[in-house]
Protein backbone atom coordinates (compact mmCIF):
# COMPACT_ATOMS: atom_id res chain seq x y z
CA UNK A 1 0.00 0.00 0.00
CA UNK A 2 0.59 3.39 -0.40
CA UNK A 3 -0.52 5.97 2.18
CA UNK A 4 -2.29 8.95 1.15
CA UNK A 5 -0.48 11.53 3.11
CA UNK A 6 -2.77 14.20 3.66
CA UNK A 7 -1.80 17.61 5.22
CA UNK A 8 -3.99 19.63 7.15
CA UNK A 9 -3.92 23.97 7.74
CA UNK A 10 -5.68 27.18 7.82
CA UNK A 11 -3.53 30.00 7.16
CA UNK A 12 -5.24 31.45 10.67
CA UNK A 13 -4.59 30.17 14.27
CA UNK A 14 -7.25 28.67 16.34
CA UNK A 15 -9.94 27.76 13.73
CA UNK A 16 -9.70 23.96 14.55
CA UNK A 17 -6.59 22.17 12.56
CA UNK A 18 -5.51 20.39 15.53
CA UNK A 19 -9.08 19.26 16.55
CA UNK A 20 -9.82 18.51 12.76
CA UNK A 21 -6.13 16.06 12.68
CA UNK A 22 -7.38 14.65 15.74
CA UNK A 23 -10.79 13.73 14.67
CA UNK A 24 -10.16 12.68 11.39
CA UNK A 25 -7.50 10.17 12.40
CA UNK A 26 -9.86 8.91 15.14
CA UNK A 27 -12.88 8.41 12.33
CA UNK A 28 -10.43 7.13 9.82
CA UNK A 29 -8.96 4.45 12.25
CA UNK A 30 -12.75 3.84 13.42
CA UNK A 31 -13.08 2.82 9.67
CA UNK A 32 -10.42 0.31 9.78
CA UNK A 33 -8.32 2.08 8.59
CA UNK A 34 -3.81 2.44 9.37
CA UNK A 35 -3.51 5.91 10.07
CA UNK A 36 -0.21 7.46 11.54
CA UNK A 37 -0.87 11.76 12.11
CA UNK A 38 2.25 13.92 12.73
CA UNK A 39 2.61 17.42 14.38
CA UNK A 40 4.60 19.85 12.55
CA UNK A 41 3.96 22.65 15.02
CA UNK A 42 7.35 22.36 16.38
CA UNK A 43 7.79 24.45 19.78
CA UNK A 44 3.76 25.21 19.80
CA UNK A 45 2.93 20.68 19.94
CA UNK A 46 -0.82 20.56 20.65
CA UNK A 47 -1.93 17.27 18.76
CA UNK A 48 -0.96 14.68 21.77
CA UNK A 49 -3.03 16.90 24.35
CA UNK A 50 -5.96 16.52 21.54
CA UNK A 51 -5.26 12.87 21.40
CA UNK A 52 -4.79 11.99 25.25
CA UNK A 53 -1.12 10.98 24.37
CA UNK A 54 0.69 13.52 26.21
CA UNK A 55 2.52 11.61 29.42
CA UNK A 56 3.38 8.90 26.39
CA UNK A 57 5.31 11.05 24.62
CA UNK A 58 9.53 9.94 24.69
CA UNK A 59 11.10 10.78 21.26
CA UNK A 60 9.33 13.05 18.83
CA UNK A 61 9.68 14.15 15.43
CA UNK A 62 12.83 16.70 15.47
CA UNK A 63 14.68 13.24 17.49
CA UNK A 64 13.83 11.54 14.21
CA UNK A 65 15.03 13.92 11.86
CA UNK A 66 18.38 14.16 13.37
CA UNK A 67 18.64 10.49 14.02
CA UNK A 68 18.56 10.00 18.00
CA UNK A 69 16.22 7.27 17.59
CA UNK A 70 14.35 5.08 14.73
CA UNK A 71 10.90 6.41 13.11
CA UNK A 72 8.79 3.66 15.23
CA UNK A 73 10.48 4.35 18.67
CA UNK A 74 8.64 8.35 18.16
CA UNK A 75 5.58 6.74 17.09
CA UNK A 76 3.09 6.84 19.88
CA UNK A 77 0.12 3.97 19.74
CA UNK A 78 -3.06 4.83 20.44
CA UNK A 79 -4.22 1.81 22.71
CA UNK A 80 -8.29 3.08 21.88
CA UNK A 81 -7.58 2.06 18.36
CA UNK A 82 -6.09 -0.83 16.22
CA UNK A 83 -4.14 1.09 14.23
CA UNK A 84 -3.96 5.00 15.34
CA UNK A 85 0.04 6.60 15.83
CA UNK A 86 1.26 9.47 16.71
CA UNK A 87 4.60 10.99 15.83
CA UNK A 88 4.59 14.30 18.16
CA UNK A 89 6.30 17.36 17.24
CA UNK A 90 9.49 18.67 19.79
CA UNK A 91 8.10 21.45 22.23
CA UNK A 92 11.59 22.79 22.69
CA UNK A 93 12.84 23.85 19.52
CA UNK A 94 11.39 25.57 16.67
CA UNK A 95 10.66 25.44 13.01
CA UNK A 96 13.80 25.36 11.63
CA UNK A 97 14.70 22.42 13.55
CA UNK A 98 12.82 20.71 10.13
CA UNK A 99 13.01 21.52 6.49
CA UNK A 100 10.86 20.58 3.92
CA UNK A 101 13.03 17.22 2.67
CA UNK A 102 13.08 16.05 6.23
CA UNK A 103 9.26 16.17 5.94
CA UNK A 104 9.52 14.23 2.51
CA UNK A 105 12.07 11.54 4.07
CA UNK A 106 9.93 10.90 7.44
CA UNK A 107 7.26 10.33 5.48
CA UNK A 108 8.65 8.02 3.10
CA UNK A 109 10.08 5.84 5.64
CA UNK A 110 6.53 5.07 6.58
CA UNK A 111 4.34 5.59 3.49
CA UNK A 112 4.35 2.32 2.32
CA UNK A 113 3.24 0.79 5.82
CA UNK A 114 0.20 2.73 6.20
CA UNK A 115 -3.07 4.11 4.28
CA UNK A 116 -3.42 7.60 5.84
CA UNK A 117 -0.36 10.51 6.99
CA UNK A 118 -2.57 13.00 8.53
CA UNK A 119 0.18 15.95 8.61
CA UNK A 120 -1.07 18.88 11.31
CA UNK A 121 0.29 22.02 9.80
CA UNK A 122 1.52 25.38 12.10
CA UNK A 123 -0.68 28.23 11.49
CA UNK A 124 0.89 30.88 9.44
CA UNK A 125 2.68 30.98 5.78
CA UNK A 126 5.77 30.33 6.68
CA UNK A 127 8.99 27.67 7.03
CA UNK A 128 6.49 25.41 9.70
CA UNK A 129 3.28 25.53 7.00
CA UNK A 130 5.94 24.78 3.84
CA UNK A 131 7.01 21.71 5.77
CA UNK A 132 3.99 20.35 6.78
CA UNK A 133 2.81 20.39 3.16
CA UNK A 134 6.28 19.64 1.29
CA UNK A 135 4.84 15.89 1.68
CA UNK A 136 1.37 15.74 1.00
CA UNK A 137 -0.21 14.88 -2.03
CA UNK A 138 -3.80 16.13 -0.52
CA UNK A 139 -4.27 19.44 1.57
CA UNK A 140 -7.49 20.28 3.39
CA UNK A 141 -7.43 23.81 4.54
CA UNK A 142 -9.68 24.51 7.81
CA UNK A 143 -11.35 27.92 7.66
CA UNK A 144 -14.50 28.89 10.00
CA UNK A 145 -16.93 31.28 8.97
CA UNK A 146 -15.73 34.41 9.53
CA UNK A 147 -14.58 36.82 7.73
CA UNK A 148 -10.69 37.08 8.62
CA UNK A 149 -10.34 33.38 8.61
CA UNK A 150 -11.65 32.94 5.34
CA UNK A 151 -9.37 35.86 4.41
CA UNK A 152 -6.62 33.92 5.53
CA UNK A 153 -7.99 30.66 3.76
CA UNK A 154 -7.98 32.28 0.55
CA UNK A 155 -4.39 33.44 0.89
CA UNK A 156 -2.92 29.64 2.23
CA UNK A 157 -5.27 28.45 -1.06
CA UNK A 158 -3.36 30.40 -3.28
CA UNK A 159 -0.27 29.55 -2.27
CA UNK A 160 -1.08 25.53 -2.41
CA UNK A 161 -1.59 26.45 -6.02
CA UNK A 162 1.64 27.42 -6.79
CA UNK A 163 3.03 25.10 -5.07
CA UNK A 164 0.92 22.58 -6.97
CA UNK A 165 -0.27 20.74 -4.11
CA UNK A 166 -3.62 21.88 -5.25
CA UNK A 167 -7.02 21.84 -5.55
CA UNK A 168 -7.51 21.92 -1.94
CA UNK A 169 -10.17 21.07 -0.17
CA UNK A 170 -12.45 22.61 2.21
CA UNK A 171 -13.74 22.07 6.35
CA UNK A 172 -15.80 25.05 7.49
CA UNK A 173 -15.25 24.18 11.18
CA UNK A 174 -17.15 25.83 14.29
CA UNK A 175 -20.39 26.66 11.63
CA UNK A 176 -23.38 28.48 14.13
CA UNK A 177 -26.73 27.86 12.53
CA UNK A 178 -28.21 30.01 14.91
CA UNK A 179 -26.10 33.02 14.44
CA UNK A 180 -26.51 32.35 10.42
CA UNK A 181 -30.26 32.74 10.85
CA UNK A 182 -30.38 35.94 12.73
CA UNK A 183 -27.59 37.05 9.80
CA UNK A 184 -24.65 37.46 12.38
CA UNK A 185 -22.24 34.61 10.57
CA UNK A 186 -21.30 33.90 7.20
CA UNK A 187 -23.17 30.92 5.54
CA UNK A 188 -21.16 28.03 4.08
CA UNK A 189 -22.23 29.72 0.69
CA UNK A 190 -20.68 32.90 1.61
CA UNK A 191 -17.64 31.57 2.43
CA UNK A 192 -17.61 28.94 -1.06
CA UNK A 193 -18.68 31.09 -2.81
CA UNK A 194 -15.42 33.22 -2.37
CA UNK A 195 -13.08 30.52 -2.05
CA UNK A 196 -14.02 28.12 -5.05
CA UNK A 197 -12.51 24.85 -3.78
CA UNK A 198 -14.61 21.60 -2.98
CA UNK A 199 -15.91 21.01 0.48
CA UNK A 200 -14.66 17.98 2.09
CA UNK A 201 -17.46 18.95 5.15
CA UNK A 202 -19.02 21.54 7.81
CA UNK A 203 -18.50 21.09 11.26
CA UNK A 204 -21.40 22.32 13.49
CA UNK A 205 -20.09 24.52 16.50
CA UNK A 206 -20.30 21.85 19.02
CA UNK A 207 -19.60 22.23 23.07
CA UNK A 208 -18.63 18.64 22.88
CA UNK A 209 -15.37 19.27 21.34
CA UNK A 210 -14.07 21.90 24.05
CA UNK A 211 -14.48 18.79 26.68
CA UNK A 212 -13.17 16.42 25.09
CA UNK A 213 -9.91 18.58 23.66
CA UNK A 214 -9.62 18.81 27.69
CA UNK A 215 -10.10 15.90 27.84
CA UNK A 216 -7.88 13.99 25.24
CA UNK A 217 -10.85 12.27 23.90
CA UNK A 218 -11.89 13.43 20.45
CA UNK A 219 -15.23 13.79 19.50
CA UNK A 220 -15.21 11.57 16.67
CA UNK A 221 -15.54 8.82 19.04
CA UNK A 222 -19.13 9.96 20.67
CA UNK A 223 -21.95 8.46 18.77
CA UNK A 224 -24.12 11.57 19.66
CA UNK A 225 -22.17 14.65 19.33
CA UNK A 226 -22.86 16.59 16.30
CA UNK A 227 -19.35 17.60 15.50
CA UNK A 228 -18.38 13.95 15.81
CA UNK A 229 -20.73 12.82 13.50
CA UNK A 230 -19.65 15.60 10.67
CA UNK A 231 -15.40 14.64 11.69
CA UNK A 232 -16.73 10.78 10.85
CA UNK A 233 -18.30 12.18 7.25
CA UNK A 234 -15.74 14.10 6.47
CA UNK A 235 -13.05 10.41 6.87
CA UNK A 236 -15.64 8.51 4.67
CA UNK A 237 -15.23 11.07 2.33
CA UNK A 238 -11.55 10.88 2.12
CA UNK A 239 -12.49 7.35 1.29
CA UNK A 240 -14.42 8.00 -1.53
CA UNK A 241 -17.95 7.56 0.01
CA UNK A 242 -20.67 9.86 -1.28
CA UNK A 243 -22.02 11.24 2.18
CA UNK A 244 -24.60 14.07 2.14
CA UNK A 245 -23.84 16.98 4.13
CA UNK A 246 -25.55 17.36 7.57
CA UNK A 247 -28.58 18.71 8.00
CA UNK A 248 -27.96 21.57 10.16
CA UNK A 249 -31.08 22.50 10.53
CA UNK A 250 -30.54 25.84 8.20
CA UNK A 251 -33.87 25.29 7.17
CA UNK A 252 -34.77 29.02 6.55
CA UNK A 253 -37.76 30.20 7.99
CA UNK A 254 -40.10 32.39 6.35
CA UNK A 255 -39.19 35.96 8.37
CA UNK A 256 -35.59 34.87 7.00
CA UNK A 257 -36.31 34.34 3.39
CA UNK A 258 -38.56 37.74 3.07
CA UNK A 259 -35.25 39.50 4.74
CA UNK A 260 -32.78 37.89 2.73
CA UNK A 261 -34.72 38.72 -0.57
CA UNK A 262 -35.22 42.32 1.14
CA UNK A 263 -31.52 42.61 1.38
CA UNK A 264 -30.79 41.43 -1.75
CA UNK A 265 -32.70 44.23 -3.80
CA UNK A 266 -31.96 46.81 -0.92
CA UNK A 267 -28.38 47.25 -0.81
CA UNK B 1 -19.98 69.63 -52.22
CA UNK B 2 -18.02 71.36 -54.29
CA UNK B 3 -17.36 75.71 -54.64
CA UNK B 4 -19.93 77.68 -55.56
CA UNK B 5 -23.30 79.13 -54.92
CA UNK B 6 -25.30 77.45 -52.13
CA UNK B 7 -28.60 77.70 -54.45
CA UNK B 8 -26.81 76.57 -57.51
CA UNK B 9 -25.35 74.02 -55.87
CA UNK B 10 -28.44 72.50 -54.39
CA UNK B 11 -30.33 72.91 -57.11
CA UNK B 12 -27.97 71.07 -59.52
CA UNK B 13 -28.06 68.31 -56.70
CA UNK B 14 -32.03 68.04 -56.68
CA UNK B 15 -31.28 67.73 -60.75
CA UNK B 16 -29.20 65.01 -60.49
CA UNK B 17 -31.35 63.50 -58.43
CA UNK B 18 -34.06 63.73 -60.36
CA UNK B 19 -32.44 62.17 -63.18
CA UNK B 20 -32.09 59.15 -61.15
CA UNK B 21 -35.32 58.76 -59.33
CA UNK B 22 -35.76 55.30 -58.89
CA UNK B 23 -32.34 55.14 -57.65
CA UNK B 24 -32.99 57.30 -55.18
CA UNK B 25 -36.26 56.77 -53.73
CA UNK B 26 -36.81 55.67 -50.57
CA UNK B 27 -32.76 56.76 -49.96
CA UNK B 28 -31.29 57.49 -46.39
CA UNK B 29 -28.70 60.52 -47.63
CA UNK B 30 -25.60 61.36 -45.57
CA UNK B 31 -24.48 65.12 -47.38
CA UNK B 32 -20.99 66.31 -46.75
CA UNK B 33 -21.03 69.91 -47.41
CA UNK B 34 -17.21 70.32 -46.97
CA UNK B 35 -16.08 73.95 -44.65
CA UNK B 36 -19.69 75.85 -45.98
CA UNK B 37 -21.23 77.56 -42.89
CA UNK B 38 -24.48 76.66 -43.57
CA UNK B 39 -27.70 78.04 -41.22
CA UNK B 40 -31.04 76.25 -40.11
CA UNK B 41 -33.44 77.88 -42.60
CA UNK B 42 -30.66 76.58 -45.85
CA UNK B 43 -30.09 72.98 -44.08
CA UNK B 44 -33.99 72.85 -43.51
CA UNK B 45 -35.15 73.89 -46.41
CA UNK B 46 -32.59 70.95 -48.56
CA UNK B 47 -33.94 68.70 -45.88
CA UNK B 48 -37.65 69.45 -46.91
CA UNK B 49 -36.86 69.55 -50.67
CA UNK B 50 -35.37 65.89 -50.70
CA UNK B 51 -38.53 64.93 -48.29
CA UNK B 52 -40.70 66.17 -51.47
CA UNK B 53 -38.64 63.49 -53.20
CA UNK B 54 -39.18 60.19 -50.69
CA UNK B 55 -35.57 60.83 -49.61
CA UNK B 56 -34.84 61.60 -46.03
CA UNK B 57 -31.51 63.74 -45.41
CA UNK B 58 -30.01 62.11 -42.00
CA UNK B 59 -26.41 63.19 -41.61
CA UNK B 60 -24.68 66.56 -42.64
CA UNK B 61 -20.94 66.32 -42.69
CA UNK B 62 -19.06 69.45 -42.56
CA UNK B 63 -15.67 70.47 -41.34
CA UNK B 64 -17.77 73.85 -40.31
CA UNK B 65 -18.22 73.09 -36.36
CA UNK B 66 -21.03 75.84 -36.85
CA UNK B 67 -22.99 73.44 -39.29
CA UNK B 68 -22.08 70.58 -37.73
CA UNK B 69 -23.83 72.31 -34.32
CA UNK B 70 -27.13 73.75 -36.90
CA UNK B 71 -27.12 69.99 -38.00
CA UNK B 72 -27.58 68.50 -34.62
CA UNK B 73 -30.15 71.19 -33.63
CA UNK B 74 -32.15 70.18 -36.63
CA UNK B 75 -31.63 65.97 -35.51
CA UNK B 76 -29.83 65.60 -37.82
CA UNK B 77 -26.23 63.41 -37.40
CA UNK B 78 -23.12 64.95 -37.86
CA UNK B 79 -19.47 63.42 -38.12
CA UNK B 80 -19.28 63.48 -34.42
CA UNK B 81 -21.94 61.73 -33.33
CA UNK B 82 -21.67 59.29 -35.90
CA UNK B 83 -18.03 58.51 -34.14
CA UNK B 84 -19.22 58.39 -30.93
CA UNK B 85 -22.29 56.13 -31.83
CA UNK B 86 -19.47 53.33 -33.38
CA UNK B 87 -16.84 53.83 -30.76
CA UNK B 88 -17.85 52.57 -27.38
CA UNK B 89 -16.15 53.22 -24.10
CA UNK B 90 -14.32 50.47 -24.25
CA UNK B 91 -12.74 51.20 -27.55
CA UNK B 92 -11.28 54.03 -27.00
CA UNK B 93 -10.04 52.87 -23.57
CA UNK B 94 -8.35 49.96 -25.41
CA UNK B 95 -6.67 51.00 -28.67
CA UNK B 96 -5.22 48.17 -31.41
CA UNK B 97 -2.37 47.18 -30.45
CA UNK B 98 -1.74 48.01 -26.74
CA UNK B 99 0.39 45.37 -24.46
CA UNK B 100 -2.29 43.82 -22.63
CA UNK B 101 -2.01 40.74 -20.13
CA UNK B 102 -4.82 37.46 -19.71
CA UNK B 103 -5.02 35.50 -16.28
CA UNK B 104 -6.80 32.52 -16.43
CA UNK B 105 -7.44 31.98 -12.65
CA UNK B 106 -8.62 33.81 -10.13
CA UNK B 107 -6.22 35.78 -8.20
CA UNK B 108 -6.34 35.09 -4.45
CA UNK B 109 -5.54 37.31 -1.27
CA UNK B 110 -1.51 38.12 -1.19
CA UNK B 111 -1.13 38.10 -4.64
CA UNK B 112 -1.54 39.87 -7.70
CA UNK B 113 -0.09 41.96 -10.84
CA UNK B 114 1.65 45.07 -11.54
CA UNK B 115 1.74 45.53 -15.88
CA UNK B 116 2.44 48.49 -18.48
CA UNK B 117 -0.53 47.93 -20.43
CA UNK B 118 -4.55 46.49 -19.82
CA UNK B 119 -5.48 43.58 -17.80
CA UNK B 120 -7.76 41.02 -18.21
CA UNK B 121 -8.85 38.57 -15.64
CA UNK B 122 -10.69 35.10 -16.49
CA UNK B 123 -11.64 34.62 -12.92
CA UNK B 124 -12.61 36.46 -9.16
CA UNK B 125 -10.17 39.12 -7.95
CA UNK B 126 -10.66 38.36 -4.48
CA UNK B 127 -10.31 40.85 -1.28
CA UNK B 128 -6.56 41.08 -0.58
CA UNK B 129 -5.63 40.73 -4.04
CA UNK B 130 -3.98 43.63 -6.18
CA UNK B 131 -3.95 44.47 -9.76
CA UNK B 132 -2.28 48.01 -10.70
CA UNK B 133 -1.51 48.82 -14.30
CA UNK B 134 -0.97 51.62 -16.93
CA UNK B 135 -4.02 50.67 -18.57
CA UNK B 136 -7.68 49.46 -18.39
CA UNK B 137 -8.80 46.45 -15.80
CA UNK B 138 -11.31 43.77 -17.02
CA UNK B 139 -12.63 41.13 -14.72
CA UNK B 140 -14.62 38.28 -15.96
CA UNK B 141 -15.94 37.59 -12.59
CA UNK B 142 -16.11 39.19 -9.03
CA UNK B 143 -14.36 42.28 -8.60
CA UNK B 144 -13.96 41.95 -4.69
CA UNK B 145 -10.36 43.26 -4.43
CA UNK B 146 -8.09 46.63 -4.93
CA UNK B 147 -7.69 47.57 -8.10
CA UNK B 148 -5.75 51.00 -9.70
CA UNK B 149 -6.61 51.51 -13.58
CA UNK B 150 -4.62 53.72 -15.63
CA UNK B 151 -1.52 54.09 -13.20
CA UNK B 152 0.63 56.46 -14.82
CA UNK B 153 -2.51 59.12 -14.81
CA UNK B 154 -4.30 57.50 -17.81
CA UNK B 155 -7.57 58.83 -17.23
CA UNK B 156 -8.98 57.42 -20.12
CA UNK B 157 -8.88 54.05 -18.20
CA UNK B 158 -12.00 52.23 -17.50
CA UNK B 159 -12.53 49.30 -14.64
CA UNK B 160 -15.15 46.55 -15.76
CA UNK B 161 -16.12 43.56 -14.02
CA UNK B 162 -19.55 41.35 -13.72
CA UNK B 163 -19.55 41.91 -10.00
CA UNK B 164 -18.13 45.16 -8.43
CA UNK B 165 -17.74 45.10 -4.73
CA UNK B 166 -14.16 46.50 -4.10
CA UNK B 167 -12.13 46.89 -1.24
CA UNK B 168 -10.25 50.16 -2.96
CA UNK B 169 -10.47 51.20 -6.23
CA UNK B 170 -8.58 53.50 -8.26
CA UNK B 171 -8.32 55.34 -11.79
CA UNK B 172 -5.42 57.68 -12.44
CA UNK B 173 -4.57 59.24 -9.22
CA UNK B 174 -8.56 59.44 -8.41
CA UNK B 175 -9.45 57.03 -5.40
CA UNK B 176 -13.20 55.78 -5.92
CA UNK B 177 -15.53 56.25 -3.21
CA UNK B 178 -18.57 54.14 -2.56
CA UNK B 179 -21.63 55.77 -3.67
CA UNK B 180 -25.48 54.28 -4.12
CA UNK B 181 -24.93 53.88 -7.62
CA UNK B 182 -22.58 51.36 -6.80
CA UNK B 183 -24.94 49.58 -4.40
CA UNK B 184 -27.51 49.72 -6.99
CA UNK B 185 -25.12 48.13 -9.53
CA UNK B 186 -23.55 45.47 -6.91
CA UNK B 187 -24.63 42.33 -8.51
CA UNK B 188 -24.88 42.88 -12.30
CA UNK B 189 -21.64 43.86 -14.47
CA UNK B 190 -19.92 47.40 -14.13
CA UNK B 191 -18.34 49.12 -15.96
CA UNK B 192 -16.86 52.50 -14.61
CA UNK B 193 -14.96 55.65 -16.10
CA UNK B 194 -13.28 58.66 -15.52
CA UNK B 195 -15.20 62.07 -16.88
CA UNK B 196 -13.72 65.43 -15.82
CA UNK B 197 -12.46 63.83 -12.73
CA UNK B 198 -15.94 62.18 -11.33
CA UNK B 199 -16.36 58.42 -11.68
CA UNK B 200 -19.13 57.60 -13.86
CA UNK B 201 -20.63 54.04 -13.45
CA UNK B 202 -22.41 52.23 -16.14
CA UNK B 203 -23.85 48.69 -16.92
CA UNK B 204 -21.57 47.13 -18.64
CA UNK B 205 -23.04 46.15 -22.10
CA UNK B 206 -21.26 42.92 -22.41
Amino acid sequence: MTANIVTITSGKGGVGKTTATANISVALAQLGQKVVCIDSDIGLRNLDVVLGLENRIVYDLVDVIEERCRIRQAMIKDKRFNDLYLIPAAQTRDKNAVSPSDMIAVCDQIVEEFDFILIDSPAGIERGFKNAIAPANQVIVVTNPDVSAVRDADRIIGIIEAEEKGPAKLIINRLNPHLIRRGDMLDADDVLDLLAINLLGIVPEDESVIMSTNNGKPVATEEKSAAGQAFRNIARRLLGDEVPLLDLNLKEGIFHKISKIFNTEGD
Amino acid sequence: MREGNWRDLQNGLLQQIDSESAFFSNAKIALDVGDRELGAAQLSKLRDMLLDREIKLFAVLSSSSKTEATASTLGLSTRTSLLKQKESRLSAAILEGEPGLVIRKTIRSGSGVEYDGHVLVHGDLNPGAEISCTGSIFIWGKLRGTVHAGMAGADQSVICALQLDPISLRIANIEYRENKLLKKLRRKPVEISLEKGQFVLDYWDI
